[in-house]
């Protein structure tokens, strides 16, 4: 039998910045899933944004799911996409560092490369002020009930649950 | 025909940085400005809030150095609840706070110096940028790597163990703090598997000083010449004997040639001494001591202006490299661009002792959290962030309403300087040139970076923020547009 995957899920953003705090508040809402079912192969963590020492903490699982923010026009709600190492996002950031930048640093420095995915939530609004925008909520919930069908996959708890009975 | 080049935004940095140098008909560079987009909609954001919610509301400012404004509200807040100026808080409470604030220190100036310095000093400003960054030290420089990012992990730990939590920590609270160390928490930073314990952090820092000495022994021309210039420093120095002091002490400024111009005058004061002067062409102030005038006043802040205002260093390891910092300038002020990152590092190590130190230290593990006094309607916390001075000062209506905040942040004190090191850099290394090349656009930035600024308005939101480059001529029309 295929074994557990070890996952961890990571958002990152400000939640005093409104909707740049989408992927912390998703690591809430998948602690609580966690807890739900008992998982003790998942992990959630969340901080303000990427930093070089995510490269260590990603080296220990077998899959790392980052949860971020997006205003990709292109993305109407949310976008789950594989993440592939690469240093071409290097250069603008300075103390904060992209996915691809984590995966690729994780490879050079700690010989690991855990299957890594980015489920970026599409979100509008970035001021100074707590709370999600009523869309923003919407795009969290939808992407939340992709994430837990995966995750419930990964856990082998049942595949192809029905979402309702997922959440 | 006279152009104007554009570097933009500036790589590496966060939020927008826009790089400008007008070029006139010989190719000799004309005038030089950074301009930044500094957000100040916080002061009036936090108007009409509690009081006692600025310590967790600051932290929206900057994903970057939240630990610093959370510490530097909490202390202005310390004045507000009568709670004294800095070290009227009790034991376990000041030094909780210290060792949360060494923490950030160590964390930051790691970061600086492995992620972003130290890919200039091993391939050189002008390598290919493929290899220019901590991929190519991981590729080329492994076990330096590594120790960058594991003492990363380690400062990020201290913060997590006195913060509470990694976002919006609540650690420091007006007259004190929410939670002392446990033995356990102490036993994990003090004793932890290798290498994530105090003393390899101090063994490491050396060796990170030492990598930056040996550079330093080969590319001399390069390291004190690099967009040098006379300033005046400010920082704040512990009260009783001028030690460096990152957490509290006065405002202390020297000259150029090391003459106080501000002696040791209370924080509570600071807007007595300091102006901000508002230009034009950037929505970025300029501070400036107010005696001297916007012309003479202006002052560096951060790693080299504290170790040319102290006196000493109060940890043994730290003030031996001080020692020998000081001595390359025979005693005088180091007024040399790059020889921040030593002075950084002396800081780094510095910080590594004390949080040793800190650990060792049995208050840790006392009770008594908080203290309060009599109220009163103003407070200002002043602190000595990773990248300079920072001031906090609020005031309150008699409903516990916040009605006045002002901020001024450490990249905001350096703005003449950065402005001063790209006009001079660009001259060394753009003058009579016919196009830009990668080298050239990484000189501006070297410079730039050496101030380590921040100016991050903490969103990054996937996908936002190309670099560009663009190329126009005095009637602005754009002649080349180039993104990275």
């Amino acid at each position: 039998m295929e074994p557990k995957k070890r996952v961890l899920v990571y958002g990152y953003g400000n939640p005093g910045r409104q909707d740049d705090g989408i992927g912390n508040e998703m690591v809430n809402m998948i602690q609580r899933w966690i807890e739900t079912h008992h998982l003790t192969c998942m992990q959630t963590d969340s901080n303000y944004q990427l930093n070089i020492e995510d490269a260590e903490k990603i080296s220990e699982w077998d899959i790392v799911v980052f949860v971020d923010a997006t205003q990709e026009t292109r993305i109407n709600e949310y976008k789950f996409k594989p993440v592939e190492p690469s240093e071409a996002q290097v250069e603008f950031t300075m103390h904060a560092v992209s996915p691809e930048y984590v995966l690729h640093l994780a490879q050079k420095l700690f010989n690991k490369s855990p299957e890594t995915y980015v489920l970026a939530i599409k979100g509008y609004e970035f001021e100074l002020k707590e709370g999600l925008t009523d869309n923003a909520k919407l795009n969290l919930e939808q992407a939340y009930q992709f994430l837990t069908r995966q995750l419930a996959g990964w856990a082998l708890i049942k595949k192809n649950l029905p979402i309702s009975m997922l959440s | 025909m006279p152009k104007k080049i554009t570097i933009e935004p500036v790589t590496r940095v966060e939020g927008h940085g826009k790089v400008t140098i007008q070029i006139d008909d010989a190719g000799q560079v004309r005038e030089s400005r950074l301009h930044i987009v500094e957000f100040r909609g916080f002061e009036r954001f936090v108007q009409g809030r509690p009081y006692w919610e600025a310590p967790v509301l600051v932290q929206r400012l900057c994903g970057i150095c939240p630990v610093s404004h959370h510490l530097a509200a909490a202390k202005a807040l310390d004045v507000i609840v009568g709670a004294g100026t800095g070290l009227g808080l009790t034991a376990v409470g000041e030094k909780m706070r210290r060792l949360m604030h060494y923490g950030q220190f160590f964390q930051s100036h790691v970061l600086h110096f492995f992620h972003l310095s130290s890919p200039d000093f091993l391939f050189g400003i002008d390598a290919d940028p493929a290899i220019r960054n901590i991929i190519g030290v991981a590729m080329h420089h492994k076990d330096l790597a590594v120790q960058g990012v594991m003492m990363r992990k380690y400062g990020q730990e201290v913060i997590k163990y006195t913060a509470g939590k990694k976002i919006h920590g609540t650690g420091a609270i007006p007259g004190g703090i929410n939670k002392n160390l446990s033995i356990e928490e102490r036993d994990i930073l003090l004793h932890g598997a290798d290498p994530l314990n105090a003393d390899k952090m101090v063994e490491w820092s050396v060796a990170a000083l030492e990598f930056f000495k040996a550079y330093h022994k080969n590319n001399k021309t390069l390291v004190d010449t690099f967009a040098e210039f006379p300033s005046n420093h400010l920082s704040i120095v512990r009260a009783a004997d001028g030690a460096l002091d990152l957490y509290n002490g006065v405002l202390r400024a020297v000259d150029s040639e090391g003459n106080r111009i501000l002696d040791d005058v209370d924080c509570q004061d600071y807007n007595k001494y300091i102006e901000e002067e508002v230009r034009t062409w950037s929505y970025m102030k300029f501070p400036y001591l107010k005696h001297l005038g916007k012309e003479k006043g202006w002052y560096r802040v951060g790693p080299l202006s504290r170790l040319n205002t102290c006196d000493f260093i109060p940890t043994p390891l730290a003030q031996k490299e001080f020692e020998e910092f000081k001595a390359y300038t025979n005693g005088k002020p180091n007024n040399m661009t790059l020889h921040y990152h030593w002075a950084r590092l002396i800081e780094t190590l510095h910080a590594a002792e004390e949080i040793r130190n800190l650990l060792k230290d049995p208050d840790l593990q006392n009770e008594d959290l908080v203290i309060k006094g009599e109220k009163v309607h103003k407070g200002v916390g002043v602190i000595e962030a990773p990248r300079g001075t920072l001031f906090h000062h609020y005031e309150i209506n008699d409903n516990d309403q916040i009605t006045l905040a002002n901020l001024i942040v450490s990249t905001t004190n350096n703005n003449e300087p950065m402005n001063v090191a790209v006009n001079h850099t660009a001259k060394s290394f753009m003058n009579g040139q016919k196009e830009i090349t990668e080298g050239m656009m990484n000189a501006v930035e070297v410079a730039i970076r050496a101030y380590d600024p921040c100016l991050s308005c903490a969103t990054h939101a996937l996908g936002k923020m190309p670099l560009q480059m663009t190329l126009v001529n005095s009637k602005n029309e754009i002649i080349d547009q180039k993104t990275k």
